[in-house]
């Protein structure tokens, strides 16, 4: 009996995985049963046999674009996003006068929402905005540039949204490396160019691509702003919107759970992609205080 | 490779808010010397070799190979190999290319990166190991790649911080040799830090000992052993037995000291005159058991393999530390003398 319970022990089965029991009740419960059952809705729809629903996304050029706006929107803002904090965050990794402040107005935008953020851009990026107006008082240009209801009002947007997170995230995987590593390659002959791609780069790569992961889900799953400041009749149609409109407008379910699907499929195998580039890194220890 | 006759401290200081963690180290490096910087924790070594390595800025002071001006330049320029307290290996590359990585800053040719990074991995007997990541190694095998690491430069001035602080006893005393043999075989100059003094005096050739950011004294290892400047470097080199007493009675040859209801006859270091307070200092291996000393009752016996440490109270309360060859007991009476050639008296 006390034989079979270290056996078990062992394998990390005992008595405090109890403590998993509301947890997992409540990942059943609100996670699992609907995803279930959405899943299993996609594969009832009215008519065109099991796969109706997706044959009526995958046929339909206008449904199907959709995933290729939202990708051209969601990758690209994603990458700037962890591309810019880089730097950035490398930057504020010591310690300095006023580096709260400093962390303090880059993280702003996340409290403010996304439906702030929209009118703040409306307001500065519009026809009649800011931008536009000095632009033109300046004599630069003659007729207003282009910048919201389209792709880059969107864009603008997931950029001013997703930065703080990836900055807030890469901050913190930078402190995780211990700084006498770069000491030591500084020791060894190396400037700070070498000493930041050949040891800081390397380390803080697995880290890069799970920022790199969760901005971009943030962003692809991108529905306000993209109706908001973009164009969501055309050139930001993004997939949540056809989804939407799928069940909120020609009441199909099977319809939108099929493109909720399809939505999640996407992410993951974008997921799956850079976490596949992620494991060719080291992934091991980086001695900080992470 | 550059090479050097002389590196000159000047009044090296460097403070942290305010407060001095090390204050003016003037110092002057001989090539091919071996120098430990001794001292307690907090004492201001680490800080001593950050501003000789570049990694932190001086506050004052300044740093010279032989007629150029060290202090202004950055670590990557100055040339010298670190071995960290910590080793900070690189955790994603390999031992090779850990080694290699000083080498291929220097842009040699590939040949000879391959050529000499061998050379040091066979220096540090880790051939077998040369593709492990260093979170596959143990602490000593790390140690060594460290080493290797700093060494394969061939750098004008090796600076090691406390390379040897977590490893085992054993594994110390073999690193020890290592080191020494490496600095002997590769003709390197080297700065030691470390705060085991038994560790500095068996591997340097001089040695400086730090307290509170301020050299207490400089010197080669028979002469801080044997001559402590101060009552601190004393306690600091061995001499557990430091008693307070007045002086009794001074001469140029001898003085003779006494408080806690006992006498002493020693040498005087510094200037003394008969009613000064002073600090009595003996080693214990200096104080024997005998006819006529001090009476005493033993409190603790430790065995120490060839010798036994023995703690006993005078009559007045004072903790003697000393060495026996046969066993006492603890409550036994004894009878303690030092030899007057090996008493020191230092001024309060
Ligand atoms: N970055 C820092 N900021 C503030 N004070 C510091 C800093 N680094 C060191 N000090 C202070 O300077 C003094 C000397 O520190 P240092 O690290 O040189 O000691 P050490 O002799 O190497 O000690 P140990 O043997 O424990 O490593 C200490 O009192 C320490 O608190
Ligand atoms: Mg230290």
């Amino acid at each position: 009996m006390t034989a079979l319970r270290h056996r078990l022990a062992e394998r990390g089965v005992d008595r405090q995985l109890l403590l998993l029991v509301p947890g997992l009740l409540c990942v059943l419960t609100l996670f699992v049963y609907p995803f279930a059952y959405g899943v299993g809705l996609s594969f009832q729809p009215t008519h065109g046999g099991v796969l109706g629903a997706y044959k009526d996304f995958f046929t339909d050029a206008y449904q199907r674009d959709t995933i290729g706006t939202t990708l051209q929107l969601s990758l690209p803002a994603a990458f700037l996003n962890v591309a810019a904090s880089v730097p950035i965050a490398y930057r504020m990794r010591g310690r300095f006068r006023g580096k709260r402040l400093l962390t303090t107005l880059l993280v702003v935008p996340i409290t403010l929402g996304t439906v702030l953020t929209a009118e703040g851009l409306l307001n500065f990026l519009g026809p009649t905005g800011w931008l536009n107006r000095t632009l033109m008082s300046a004599g630069i240009i003659d007729a207003p540039v282009r910048l919201t209801n389209n792709y880059w009002g969107v864009f603008f947007s997931l950029v001013i949204t997703g930065f703080p997170f990836a900055f807030l995230l890469i901050l913190s995987y930078l402190s995780g490396i211990d700084p006498t590593l770069e000491r030591a390659a500084a020791t060894l002959g190396a400037g700070w160019w070498p000493r930041f791609h050949r040891i800081t780069l390397p380390l803080l790569a697995p880290g890069l691509a799970t920022t790199f992961c969760l901005t971009f889900v943030l962003a692809f799953s991108v529905f306000p702003s993209a109706i908001l400041v973009g164009d969501p009749a055309g050139t930001t149609r993004v997939i949540s919107i056809a989804a939407y409109h799928a069940a909120y407008e020609s009441y199909d379910y099977p319809l939108a759970s099929a493109i909720a699907v399809v939505m999640g499929v996407v992410e993951l195998a974008v997921v799956a992609a850079v976490l596949g580039v992620r494991s060719l890194f080291y992934t091991g220890s980086t001695g900080g205080k992470g | 490779m550059t090479t050097f006759e002389k590196l000159r401290l000047d009044g090296v200081t460097r403070r942290f808010g305010g407060k001095d963690a090390l204050s003016g180290l003037s110092l002057e490096i001989r090539k091919g010397e071996f120098i430990a910087l001794l001292g307690p924790s907090g004492c201001g070594k680490s800080t001593a070799l950050n501003c000789l390595a570049g990694l932190l800025p001086l506050s004052e002071g300044s740093i010279w190979q032989d007629d150029k001006r060290l202090d202004t330049l950055p670590p990557e320029r100055r040339g010298f190999g670190m071995v960290f307290q910590s080793y900070a290996l690189f955790p994603h590359l390999s031992v090779r290319k850990n080694v290699a990585f000083g080498l291929q800053m220097r842009r040699l040719p590939r040949t000879e990166v391959r050529r000499r990074t061998d050379e040091a991995i066979r220096l540090v007997r880790l051939e077998e190991h040369a593709t492990k990541l260093p979170g596959q190694l143990s602490g000593g095998q790390q140690q060594r790649v460290a080493i290797a690491r700093a060494v394969v430069l061939e750098p004008s001035l090796v600076l090691m911080d406390e390379p040897l602080s977590n490893l085992d006893a054993k594994l110390r005393l073999e690193m020890r040799t290592e080191i020494r043999r490496l600095h002997q075989s590769l003709g390197l100059t080297t700065v030691y830090v470390t705060h085991d003094q038994e560790e500095a005096l068996s591997m340097a050739d001089r040695l400086v000992v730090l307290r509170d950011g301020r050299v207490q004294q400089v010197g080669a290892p028979e002469e801080l052993h044997t001559r402590p400047a101060n009552r601190h470097v004393a306690d600091f080199m061995g001499y557990r037995n430091l008693l307070p007493m007045r002086v009794v009675s001074a001469s140029p040859a001898f003085v003779e000291v006494e408080g806690g209801g006992m006498t002493l006859r020693g040498t005087a270091i510094g200037e003394l005159t008969a009613g000064d307070e002073a600090m009595a200092g003996v080693r214990p291996e200096d104080l024997r058991l005998g006819e006529g000393g001090v009476p005493a009752t033993v409190e603790v016996v430790e065995y120490q393999g060839r010798e036994l440490a023995v703690e006993a109270r005078t009559e007045q309360g004072t903790m003697l530390h000393l060495r026996a060859a046969e066993r006492p007991s603890p409550g036994d009476k004894i009878s303690v003398v030092a030899d007057p050639a090996r008493v020191l008296v230092f001024p309060l």
